[in-house]
């Protein structure tokens, strides 16, 4: 079933052309690689397909409703609700825990303080940082706060996980055990993973790539 | 590295004597191993013998007659074939995949779905390695490990092939 469709989405930033007519589709509980050199519009993309960014063209469709089309309000409930974000840098609140971090997309939502924390330390016990649940990211290291970063990604149950360049910063056996947590707890509960990225084995985690070039997007399920 | 696709590949170009072939041959990949004129004639015998490549005349010259060669549609669509087909993914391939970029390249065919493709194998393979890491120990992991760093490296320069099409098509159109 398809539960993301991006078509002809055109986006430019001043003069420069980001996106000229790139276009992908996601399936329920798939984890698909957004593949490209640096400057390909990867990240543009993503954005666009997370409703985090409006095509200057082109429509993103989530299970049937026009996220171009949508108030500001209803889109943002959409990404605090459907969505999960991960990125390569500066993503958890330093003035907060990391349990406080990974609790805040379902105290947003509403969720009663102590329910939102214990379904956070469920989460971080999963993602094997319980031990830095009191510390502020600050104290943490990189891998460590990727995967709270994770952990927050994951709390509220969304159907998609975007993950830009989610190893960036890590080195190998960091960015492994992240990919590795990541992709087993997208496929345990169904979440589609959006991974951008441009380290071929990160994208070996994934089930199929989209490689995007010069703004186009060649979904190379549709091209075999 | 398939000699007689390469010879092939050169053949689209116009026909060609043997002496002339492995010039181009050498000029263009046999920058560490040049083609002995032995394996010129026994290949282009055997490509004549499977109807890949016709005599096109002989050229008078100072020295001995030299018969020419052209490519058959045949050998085009042979040519093609190679050139559709990704290479087993495998460290070391280089050779053969520049090879496919250049002549993709010279004969206006598209130099980016020869790369495509070749991603695309790669990633294939490089699932399975990663599935299988997930699932084993950790000496599985690290004969996994080995293995996906080599064919990163494949991918990387691949990539960067990708991104330098145009600067190499200029190059080689000299």
């Amino acid at each position: 079933m398809s539960l993301l469709v991006a078509q002809d989405l055109h986006k430019s930033f001043g003069r420069t052309r980001a996106l000229e007519g790139a276009g992908l589709t996601i399936r329920a509980g798939e984890i698909v690689a957004v593949m490209g050199p640096s400057g390909s519009g990867k990240s543009t993309l993503l954005h666009c397909l997370a409703g985090i960014l409006p095509p200057d063209s082109g429509t993103v469709t989530y299970r049937d409703r026009e996220l171009t089309t949508m108030s500001d309000s209803a889109r943002s409930e959409l990404r605090r609700t459907e969505f999960g974000f991960v990125f390569q840098f500066g993503q958890l609140v330093p003035e907060l825990t990391c349990l406080e971090n990974v609790a805040l997309p379902l105290r947003l939502s509403g969720v009663k303080r102590r329910d939102a924390e214990r379904a956070a330390r469920e989460w971080m016990a999963r993602l094997e940082v319980d031990a830095v649940a009191d510390q502020r990211p600050g104290e943490t290291s990189g891998g460590q706060g990727q995967r709270v970063a994770v952990a927050r990604a994951l709390v509220t149950g969304p159907k998609v996980v975007f993950a830009d360049e989610p190893t960036g910063a890590l080195d190998s056996l960091n960015g492994e055990r992240v990919m590795h947590l990541l992709t087993t707890a997208a496929r345990e509960t169904g979440a589609a993973v959006v991974l951008v990225t441009h380290e071929p084995r990160v994208a070996a985690y994934s089930d199929r790539e989209v490689v995007v070039r010069d703004g186009r997007s060649r979904d190379v399920e549709f091209v075999r | 590295m398939s000699i007689g696709h390469a010879l092939l590949g050169l053949l689209e170009g116009g026909p060609r004597h043997g002496y002339d072939l492995k010039r181009a041959y050498d000029e263009r990949f046999g920058h560490d191993r040049p083609l002995h004129y032995g394996q010129v004639y026994s290949t282009l015998s055997r490509l004549l013998k499977n109807g890949f490549v016709s005599e096109a005349g002989v050229e008078a010259g100072d020295g001995p007659e030299r018969k020419r060669y052209a490519i058959t549609d045949a050998g085009v669509t042979d040519v093609e074939r190679w050139l559709g087909t990704p290479e087993k993914p495998e460290p070391y391939l280089q050779n053969t995949l520049y090879a496919k970029v250049v002549l993709a390249l010279l004969s206006g065919r598209s130099a980016t779905e020869v790369l495509d493709a070749q991603r695309s194998a790669h990633l294939a393979t490089m699932r399975g390695l990663t599935r299988r890491k997930s699932d084993g120990d950790l000496a599985d992991q690290l004969i996994c490990d080995f293995a996906l760093f080599h064919l990163e490296a494949d991918l990387r320069w691949l990539e960067l092939t990708a991104a330098r099409l145009d600067e190499l098509a200029e190059e080689i159109a000299k």
